[in-house]
């Protein structure tokens, strides 16, 4: 156990948590998008910077990387902190000006409007879906594709793929709802920024109704060692 | 459902096992698979992938990420002109359009025969030498638009 400071409270944490980890246990708010407690952080959205002082010296690191030690001091608040927070906020809004998600965000951070050029994206590549899809799912059918202003969130060739099962846990998972997902009759929709897919949703043999990805199941059914029946009925006609 | 397997192409299963299947050599396997065919096959990389039981999504993301690689079909030769400062200052945007003229392509687009791509590039450091054409490995300096003809014709 290490004892540190945050915001001139003496708290205790689990040696290598993180710093955002350990202010989310006491109830310390700092706000991030791409931060999900079931996948390694990835620092991409920058939003949970706070300010360390290790060697006298004061210094931006990012919370959701930066592991705690003892007699660390935080803040998670300061006029630096809500500077830099802003300044990357209007970066974002310039990315996704229309995204109601970065928009509610910005209005809490007191940023009203960006003074870049107004792109029109709904994803703001925090890969999120995409540690999801790979670390939970076990899948990985998406990914971060190409570099610099070309960077997009896609399957491989921006194909449908052969791995992806439908689950939707990236739609789920998105903090900006970048990524949609609706079920029309038989079938499944996945929307994501640059491209889409269809999946055909199995049908219960008792009610009738469509309930869940036929690749979905299939995939739950062998890593669980199901037997051949064990989906055939949905969770509401089960015995 | 599983891709349309096409027949493994051997060239790339003895790249691979150049490198014992090994994971984190995946960018010098990619060089040495573009160094084979000029640029990396669609199916070449999908192969690359379970021979290395890695993701598409990775053999992907890595392929798309850097600009040496490329998944289009390239030319027997690549050309660069260098339209960092020093040339820049000298002509090298002529020289470009002049090239362009003459081949009848844009930057990062391969004439129908497959003979030439072009490509652009910020400074080579090569700046005496400016303004700079470099084909394959061979470097040619002091260019002008006047001169870019001859030195087309000169490859095959």
């Amino acid at each position: 156990m290490v004892t540190l400071k945050i915001d001139g409270r003496e708290v205790q944490a689990e040696e290598g948590k993180t710093i955002l980890e350990v202010a989310r246990e006491n109830n310390i708010y700092i706000p991030s998008l791409c931060y999900h407690e079931e996948v390694t952080p990835y620092g991409a959205c920058r939003l949970c910077l706070v300010e360390v002082t290790g060697n006298g010296r004061e210094r931006l690191v990012v919370s959701c990387l930066y592991e705690v030690a003892d007699g660390l001091k935080v803040k998670t608040n300061s006029e630096r902190i809500a500077a830099n927070r802003q300044m990357i906020m209007e970066l974002l809004l310039a990315r996704c000006p229309n995204n109601q998600a970065i928009q509610e965000l910005a209005r809490q951070l007191g940023v009203e409007k960006t003074s870049f050029k107004l792109d029109d994206n709904q994803c703001m590549l925090c890969a999120l879906c995409v540690r999801v899809c790979q670390e939970v799912v076990g899948v990985s059918a998406i990914s971060l594709v190409n570099r610099g202003v070309d960077r997009a969130l896609a399957t491989p060739f921006y194909e449908p793929s052969d791995v992806c099962i439908g689950c939707g846990s990236c739609a789920y998972v998105c903090p900006v709802d970048a990524i949609r997902f609706e079920d029309i009759g038989d079938t499944r929709y996945i929307y994501w920024p640059n491209n889409k897919m269809e999946f055909k949703l199995k049908k219960c043999k008792t009610c009738g109704n469509y309930w869940a990805p036929e690749k979905e199941l299939e995939y739950i059914r062998k890593q669980a060692n199901l037997p051949a029946d064990a989906f055939d009925n949905c969770p509401d006609c089960r015995e | 459902m599983p891709t349309k397997s096409k027949p493994a192409k051997p060239k790339v299963k003895a790249i691979l096992d150049s490198y014992q299947g090994d994971p984190s050599m995946l960018v010098s396997i990619l060089q040495d698979v573009q160094a084979e065919y000029n640029y990396l096959p669609k199916e070449t990389l999908t192969q690359v992938s379970q021979d290395l039981d890695i993701p598409l999504t990775r053999v992907y993301s890595v392929a798309t990420f850097f600009k040496a690689f490329s998944l289009k079909p390239r030319g027997r030769h690549i050309i660069n002109v260098c339209l960092g400062t020093a040339c820049h200052v000298r002509g090298a945007v002529r020289i470009r359009d002049e090239i362009e003229r003459e081949l009848d392509i844009k930057p990062g687009e391969t004439t129908e025969d497959f003979k030439f791509t072009l490509e652009t590039v910020n400074c080579v450091g090569a700046c005496a030498l400016g303004p700079i054409v470099i084909i394959d490995s061979k470097y040619s300096g002091q260019m002008k638009p006047d001169k870019v003809k001859t030195l087309l014709e000169s490859y095959d």
